[in-house]
């Protein structure tokens, strides 16, 4: 059933409740990913699924249900569900009404040939990239993940955008005896993604990181690559929140407008970067306004929702989640502006440094100095005298992003980079100086 | 349900796969927060749809939908075994599964009161006391409350003859309170963080927890820690509580002893493990107090790892992980073990939703109690008590750590003499676990839930059990968190 037929029943079975205020996000995907390790594919899978959520106002109450069933009956039974949970929640006399009809712009991010990838395309790509692998002597675990989805989002009072996108992502591990290298692409259009480059790439870093050196836990220069720029340099973007501001649990709270960060730190949020994926509007209709989150090391915009907006008396960013929730907003098309260098000269111009190729199970030790551990991962080196040396046993950091942000000394390009730790970004790689290894693992 | 996974197997078996297995589930969730005096998150949510996994051409294929037509099944059954035929493309060699008899079974977990039985407003007035509770120092910036209940029903079918169906019921209750001032965020939060304490029960979980009879200690401590003096650095004896154990026993225990983990199939993500096959029966893991079991039966407690039948259709068992601090055992699939020559799968097969591939997953990995009073626990001359995760981290071998804690206290003499703010502490697992020298006894034992742990791509996330009780650690790692 189309969206907007389905919408059609949701605002009939409200009226029929005498409810007028109504919200649907009605959402479909068909995701597919073949996994592989050992050299082997291991696990290989594909799910369809649709959702629809509905919210209800009623009398300065707010609440939603949801469902993945969407016949006739289903439809009614959700929206009776949310306007009785709503009439049973407490009165907020900030709640606003529903958002009015605007416009978005379009982003052009669904591509037929991710759309029609199938599963032996999987894969014959990935049987080519285990070539490379293999070819080094060495093992490959991985994934090669195809999907495309659809978002719509329609209120009572005539909001109706819609978005829908593809996206691809290769990532694979390399592993030889006693070191690894990784390397992860995502992109909206399959075409982009060169998975035997990438294959290639986390050969020669597992090649290179062979027997590691175990360096002593310290204070060194890093080059970061985009992945572990993104992975770390991420996590501070949900702070960038006026809800996160408000509640006393963001580590801009006394520091907006302050300069925090080096003169080389610039960040937007973009919905629109041609590099970033998602839609142009949020979670409750409003278009998607670009903010300069960092300029030149200040701290400037941050991200408001309808509601964070309305208590501030300024105008809504675009960046609120659906409604109700705690948490409120937070950017969500990170673009860092990079900068002249390349990885290749960072190492040519570091007496001695760490090269990081991936960072891993990152967690928040303070909360306003925004200070995060972690661990270096697969492709972790010593460079000295402008080269790469040797590989290097991996470490423990422990590391305000304050500091770090303070201490980059060069950036490179930007490039659409993708990790584990959160959302993919627009980021480059980074010189830090002074950067806190705090202990070293077995390996 | 049962008619639909029935329907959904029979398509798959005419398929000619070697073998088939098929989950049909229905999932209904609820949830509701406060936050400073307002009802924050009030919402429901239900699933259901069907998830086909088939072995044919000695590959895997899996195949997911929420059309429950006779077509939409039919085509997601095809999809599975195209998916299965594709794999050919990079096979080594073909799947083998260790041999498990069929089963039929109905299975409910206990559940005293049903919490979708209880109003949303009562849900609501619960957390509200709580919140005005929290909230009567103004220095309290932040009140966060929330319940969450869970009705799963699974119905699995499989082609050996299996015909398994299972209801579970699970509840989470909890509430932190954050104190932003003088350039400091302290947070303490009851039972647990993130979100509080899980169970395998039905609302009778929130009356044991006494909510509200907690918030004045919690809003009490979250201010108090602006003044306490910052963690020392360096080396000392440590005590940690039950609920962090049972995170230390997740990260350093739960997910080294994953046999997919050992074997490789998480390598791209969520790592490999030390406990490398020749390490069995020959590692000492720990001191020899130290014992450890993997136990998903009811007899072990109403953990979030608790079930009758793993979702490859194995009974729920107890096995031997630690024992007098020997390493005896890993998790299982059917598949692992018919490659580590084991005779049967130890039943820790769990897939989140219909919608996604079973993996090895902990079912409740936990610390038995040992045989020391709380005082005797405490029973040290200088050290340090740490109580409520606040963060987390371990290598992706599962050798290094590092955990931070809400609070922590100086232990003087066996008493606690001095708050400290921000405690961490950092090390090997095993010479942590080999440093254990007093656990507290059953009285102080509790099986704590883990409901948000990630694992697989796509990226699933299941509730996990751990239980523990209060336990000593010596010569510890601590502070380094806030090293120079």
């Amino acid at each position: 059933m189309a969206a907007d037929a389905i919408f059609e029943q949701v605002v009939d079975a409200a009226r029929a409740l005498g409810v007028t205020e109504i919200e649907a996000i009605e959402t479909s995907h068909h995701e597919a990913l073949t996994r592989f390790a050992n050299n082997a594919i291991h696990q290989n899978v594909a799910e369809r699924a649709s959702h629809l959520s509905v919210r209800a106002l009623v009398e300065g109450r707010t609440a939603r249900a949801s469902t993945n069933r969407l016949d006739r009956e289903a439809i009614r039974d959700v929206v009776a569900q949310a306007v009785a949970l709503a009439r049973a929640s407490e009165a907020d006399a900030d709640l606003l009404p529903l958002p009015s009809p605007a416009s978005y712009p379009t982003a052009a991010r669904w591509f037929d040939s991710t759309a029609r990838s199938t599963p032996a395309g999987r894969a014959q790509a990935i049987a080519e990239a285990l070539r490379v692998v293999e070819e080094a002597g060495q093992t490959a675990a991985g994934i090669y993940s195809t999907g495309e989805a659809s978002f719509s989002l329609f209120n009572s009072r005539g909001v109706a955008a819609h978005h829908r996108e593809t996206m691809a992502r290769f990532s694979i591990t390399a592993m030889a005896a006693d070191s690894s290298g990784w390397a992860k692409a995502s992109a909206c259009d399959l075409g982009d993604l060169d998975p035997v480059a990438l294959a290639r790439s986390a050969a020669r870093k597992a090649t290179l990181s062979h027997a590691p050196r175990e360096l002593p836990p310290g204070r060194y220069t890093v080059i970061l690559e985009p992945a572990a720029v993104l992975d770390l340099v991420g996590q501070m973007f949900g702070d960038f929140s006026a809800t996160a501001i408000r509640d006393g649990r963001s580590f801009l709270n006394d520091r907006i407008g302050k300069k925090i960060f080096g003169d080389n730190i610039t960040i937007h949020d973009d919905a629109l970067d041609a590099l970033q994926a998602g839609a142009a509007f949020d979670g409750e209709g409003a278009p998607r306004r670009r903010l300069t989150l960092v300029e030149s090391g200040v701290v400037r915009d941050i991200a408001y929702s309808r509601a964070a907006a309305a208590l501030a008396g300024v105008e809504p960013t675009g960046h609120g989640f659906p409604l109700p929730n705690e948490f409120g907003e937070a950017p969500v098309n990170i673009v860092i502006a990079g900068g002249e260098s390349t990885v290749e000269r960072m190492v040519a111009s570091a007496e001695r440094a760490i090269l990081v190729t991936r960072l891993w199970y990152i967690r928040e030790v303070d909360p306003y100095e925004k200070i995060f551990t972690g661990m270096t991962r697969d492709g972790t080196f010593l460079v000295e005298d402008g080269a790469v040396t040797a590989g290097v046993r991996n470490f423990r950091f422990n590391q305000g992003l304050m500091e770090m942000l303070s201490n980059v000394e060069a950036l490179s390009a930007t490039v659409r980079a993708s990790g584990e730790e959160t959302f993919d970004m627009v980021a480059p790689a980074m010189l830090v100086r002074d950067f806190r290894f705090s202990e070293v693992t077995r390996f | 349900m049962k008619d639909v996974a029935l329907l959904a197997l029979e398509h798959a078996a005419i398929r000619g796969v070697e073998y088939a297995d098929v989950r049909a589930v229905e999932t209904r969730e609820r949830e509701v927060t406060t936050k400073n005096g307002k009802a924050g998150h009030v919402s429901s949510s239900e699933s259901v749809g069907v998830g086909i996994r088939v072995l044919a051409h000695g590959c895997w294929g899996f195949a997911a939908t929420d059309d429950l037509s006779r077509d939409g099944i039919a085509r997601a059954a095809s999809l599975a075994v195209e998916i299965a035929r594709a794999g050919t493309a990079a096979k080594k060699q073909d799947v083998a599964l260790a041999p498990e008899e069929a089963h039929e079974a109905v299975w409910v977990s206990p559940c005293r009161i049903d919490p979708f039985s209880i109003s949303v407003e009562r849900n609501l007035g619960e957390l509200l006391a709580v919140d005005a509770e929290l909230r009567r120092d103004p220095a309290i910036t932040l009140a966060e409350a929330s319940m969450t209940f869970t009705r799963e029903r699974q119905v699995f079918a499989s082609t050996i003859g299996s015909l398994i169906d299972q209801t579970r019921v699970t509840s989470g209750a909890g509430f932190a309170a954050t104190c932003y001032k003088n350039d400091d965020i302290q947070k303490r939060s009851y039972p647990n963080s993130f979100g509080g304490q899980y169970q395998l029960k039905g609302y009778e979980l929130v009356e044991e927890l006494d909510l509200r009879a907690h918030a004045p200690r919690i809003a009490e401590e979250a201010i108090a820690l602006h003044a306490a003096d910052q963690c020392p650095e360096g080396e000392f004896d440590l005590i940690l509580d039950s609920s962090q154990l049972g995170l230390q026993i997740h990260e350093s225990i739960g997910h080294p002893i994953e046999l997919d983990r050992v074997l490789g199939s998480e390598a791209n993500y969520a790592g490999m493990s030390f406990l490398t096959l020749d390490q069995l029966h020959r590692l000492r893991y720990g001191s020899e107090m130290v014992n450890v079991v993997c136990d998903a039966r009811l007899e072990h407690g109403p953990g979030l790892g608790t079930f009758a039948f793993d979702d490859e259709g194995v009974p729920a068992q107890s096995n031997d992980i630690i024992r007098g601090g020997r390493f005896t055992g890993y998790m299982t699939s059917r598949e692992t073990a018919a490659a580590v020559g084991e005779r049967r799968s130890n039943g820790c097969m769990r897939a989140d939703g219909w919608a996604r591939l079973p993996l090895i997953r902990m079912t409740n990995v936990s610390l038995l109690p040992g045989g020391q009073s709380l005082d005797e626990v405490f029973g040290m001359d200088d050290g340090i008590y740490m109580e409520t995760n606040r963060s987390w981290s371990i290598d992706d071998k599962r050798y290094n750590f590092q955990f931070g804690c809400e609070i922590g206290w100086e232990v003087r003499g066996g008493k606690r003499v001095r708050m400290l703010k921000n405690p961490s502490y950092s090390g090997i697992s095993t010479e942590f676990w080999n440093a254990c020298c007093a656990i507290a006894g059953r009285e102080h034992w509790t099986l704590w839930g883990v409901p948000n742990c990630g694992k697989g791509q796509p990226e699933q996330v299941m509730g996990t059990g751990h239980g523990a009780s209060p336990a000593r650690f010596r010569k510890i790692k601590i502070g380094s968190a806030y090293g120079g």
